[in-house]
């Protein structure tokens, strides 16, 4: 405890850090998957495919793609930009699967009556479309960033700086309280980002608390832990 | 791109196809701590989770703890455990069985839950036991389920076993993490394309288990009317 008050200022630094990496890496891949998700939604052949080979990038191990991509980007081996390209294809290889059930999830009678009413295909897709495919895209959002936090502590092994850092550092000194408080931090991030989300998500569609009076949940907490995937899963 | 050539020619050097450092031999080496961790893993884990599925009890507790130990960070686990126990490879060995637990446990449990209330039924109906139904229903039935639930701690050892280099486990991360000791890229790449490679071939080894196990569906549902 002693040593978390004298280096405050290290810890509150990487935990800014860890914040936003985690939390750039988990929108780029959540925008990335969007358009893909949409389009393999749309074109059922395309569909095994996509699903498939996101499939196969799930299972890379992390270690090895954090290794490999200043090789094949010609970044620096410290570039933080690696580990970001790193995680956000992670991220998309998620979430192009959430994105395909998430439009599937959309009532096709609904899509006609908006034709019906007159909407364009790009005017469908974001008043209608989008919202409507909100809540699986939200859940799906939620396991990323909760598994984003995890996996970015391991690139601490090959010198990006994050809140992983204070694993290798007590690691070489011999020092398990530098290492549990780099453990709580990171549990600490990854509810807070999972509260931030649940919170956007009700504050851009309230109408599903609506619903949720039907089948309250009485305990998100179980909503945050059961969401987390197994690797490749 | 002679980072892609320096790669090859590490990967194809004949003096790292040999010895205790040799590609050969560190590949069995990390399929061995793969099947060994599975093994002990799963002999915790999946009766428990099939009891779980089973009865139905304790299965809200189930869900938070695997989501819970799903949450902490792989590398914070293995360096306390490290840290905890000392020097030597029963560490490192006992963080992979701890991060191999949640996926079979989740894999025992949702395969035996998958299974359709009214065939579970129906097979107590004709008078099958408690024992008979699990091993001869639920089992049968969800096995393509439980079956993904190894793969995906298959996956999640492999890639764990690759950080544990880290904390002194021998295997495939040793190219990482001693290359990266002594600023020699080549070998990090090519131990890297190695872990991808060993993962990919474990991948499509249970992919096929997956298939095969799904499967035995149909031969088994052509076979009950014909039993009295």
């Amino acid at each position: 405890m002693s040593w978390f008050l004298d280096n405050l200022d290290l810890v509150r630094e990487l935990f800014v850090r860890h914040a936003w990496i985690s939390v750039v890496s988990t929108l780029v891949g959540f925008v990335v998957s969007l358009p893909i998700g949409w389009y393999a939604h749309r074109h059922p052949r395309l569909r095994g495919i996509s699903v498939a080979l996101v499939g196969v990038l799930y299972t890379v191990p992390s270690l090895a793609v954090f290794v490999l991509l200043p090789g094949i980007l010609g970044t620096g081996f410290l570039s933080v930009i690696n580990v970001i390209v790193a995680l956000s294809t992670y991220a998309a290889a998620v979430m192009v699967r959430t994105t395909v059930d998430a439009f599937g999830s959309v009532s096709p009678a609904v899509l006609d009556a908006a034709t019906a009413a007159g909407f364009s295909t790009g005017q469908r897709v974001v008043k209608v479309e989008l919202p409507l495919a909100g809540p699986v895209l939200l859940a799906g959002l939620r396991v990323v960033s909760v598994s984003t936090v995890s996996m970015l502590s391991v690139a601490s092994l090959i010198g990006v700086s994050n809140l992983g850092s204070l694993f290798t550092d007590g690691f070489r000194r011999d020092f398990l309280d530098e290492i549990v408080i780099g453990i709580v931090g990171i549990v600490v991030l990854a509810i807070l980002l999972d509260a931030l989300l649940v919170l956007a998500g009700r504050l851009l569609m309230p109408w599903t608390r609506a619903q949720r009076t039907v089948a309250p949940r009485s305990r998100p907490w179980q909503g945050f832990f059961s969401r987390i995937p197994g690797v490749g899963a | 791109m002679s980072v892609v050539t320096d790669t090859v020619d590490w990967l194809t050097a004949s003096e790292h196809w040999s010895g205790p450092d040799g590609i050969p031999h560190r590949v069995l080496e990390h399929v061995g701590y793969t099947a060994e961790t599975i093994a002990i893993a799963g002999a915790v884990a999946i009766p428990l989770g099939l009891w779980i599925g089973h009865t139905g009890r304790l299965r809200s507790v189930a869900v938070a703890l695997t989501g819970a130990m799903r949450a902490l960070p792989t590398l914070g686990l293995l360096t306390l455990i490290a840290l905890y126990l000392g020097i030597g490879l029963t560490p490192p060995l006992i963080a992979l069985v701890v991060l191999a637990i949640p996926p079979l446990l989740a894999g025992a449990y949702a395969g035996v839950e998958s299974v359709d209330p009214q065939t579970v039924d129906a097979a107590r109906s004709m008078g099958f036991t408690e024992g008979q139904v699990l091993t001869r229903v639920e089992i049968p039935l969800g096995l393509p389920i439980i079956v993904g639930g190894i793969r995906s701690a298959v996956l999640q050892v492999v890639a764990t076993a690759t950080v544990a280099a880290y904390v002194g486990l021998g295997g495939l991360g040793r190219y990482l993490i001693d290359g990266q000791a002594i600023s020699d890229y080549p070998q990090m790449a090519g131990g890297s394309v190695l872990v991808v490679v060993v993962a990919l071939l474990l991948d499509a080894l249970f992919a096929g288990l997956q298939a095969l196990s799904s499967g035995r569906r149909p031969s088994l549902r052509s076979r009950a009317p014909s039993s009295p």
